[in-house]
């Protein structure tokens, strides 16, 4: 891409990288957490979504924003349902911590 | 040169952004630089020519996701104190997973060279190479055409979503007294009322 020469297509795909292995980190490091833990899936889908455009710009293609859109669609599907999920346990158990998660009968 | 400077302002604010999510005490916080690292992921769409995805990304993350994930925690009364003291306890296996990806990943992008008919194979080419069109305009043309059984199926999925949502939050608490209009209707004042006549100075028994 003619406007876009003087960032080359490593500088976003080397941020995507970043913002993934952010997430991915965020998954381990808050491991009790079931709220972080949405937000840390919620970053690693923006990276995907940022190497999909990112390919796309630079390939003339729309085909990966065509993608990224359906991306972005099951992400906030992901995330209702998660939190619907989220707001059920609560009510049922009073905490979130992902040990009682184990236990998940009756 | 003021490209750069745009991308370096995004990309640094983003990245630091995305660590205060996965490191704020308080999960009120971590959900606002939730919000600021997906506008500034918008920016940078920007800068990449999808203008549409970068509005998306604005109005359906934060606008609707966002605040979702705001609501939920604010709704929910979590003691996070508690769930904070063990974070440190996970932090090494998560260090050095994320070292090994971000080492795959820099290896994998450092060997990757795009393939030469790629311009040749794409369904449509991005409006900055056809002139005339905007980006919106363009990414309509291929939704609705080449991939409309796709949109379809996306919609089905934010249905089958919704539903989802509904189904597992609704619930009819016992003990709470709602209004029923057809007993309302049935009552008859026959038999619920009755008029006494009260001899003066006697009262009620």
């Amino acid at each position: 891409m003619t406007e876009l020469s003087h960032i080359g297509i490593s500088h976003f795909l080397t941020l995507s990288a970043i913002l993934f292995t952010l997430g991915v980190f965020g998954i381990f490091r808050n491991r009790r957490n079931v709220i972080v833990i949405l937000m840390s899936v919620e970053l690693i889908l923006l990276s995907v979504t940022m190497n999909m455009v990112t390919f796309s710009a630079y390939l003339n293609d729309l085909t990966g924003q065509v993608f990224s859109m359906f991306i972005l669609t099951v992400a906030a599907a992901e995330a209702a349902i998660g939190l619907a999920i989220l707001v059920v346990f609560f009510r049922n158990r009073g905490s979130i911590a992902v040990e009682d998660i184990s236990a998940l009968k009756g | 040169m003021i490209e750069a400077l745009f991308f370096y302002v995004f990309s640094t604010v983003l990245v630091l952004s995305a660590m205060m999510v996965i490191s704020a005490k308080n999960p009120v916080h971590a959900v606002l630089y939730l919000i600021l690292s997906f506008f500034n992921a918008a920016g940078l769409f920007v800068m990449l020519g999808a203008e549409l995805i970068a509005m998306i990304l604005v109005i359906v993350y934060v606008g609707a996701v966002a605040v979702l994930f705001l609501f939920v925690v604010m709704m929910l009364d979590i003691d996070f104190t508690r769930l904070r003291d063990e974070a440190q306890k996970h932090a090494m296996v998560g260090a050095i997973t994320g070292g090994v990806l971000l080492g795959e990943l820099a290896w994998v992008y450092s060997q990757w060279m795009g393939a030469r008919d790629a311009l040749a194979r794409a369904a449509q080419t991005a409006p900055q190479a056809t002139k005339g069109l905007t980006n919106a305009h363009a990414l309509g043309q291929l939704l609705y055409t080449h991939y409309a059984y796709l949109f379809q199926v996306s919609g089905l999925i934010l249905l089958v979503a919704m539903i989802g949502a509904i189904t597992l939050t609704l619930r009819s608490r016992p003990g709470v007294r709602k209004q029923v209009i057809s007993h309302q209707l049935d009552r008859n004042p026959a038999d619920v009322v009755k008029i006494e006549k009260i001899e003066t100075g006697a009262g009620v028994s």
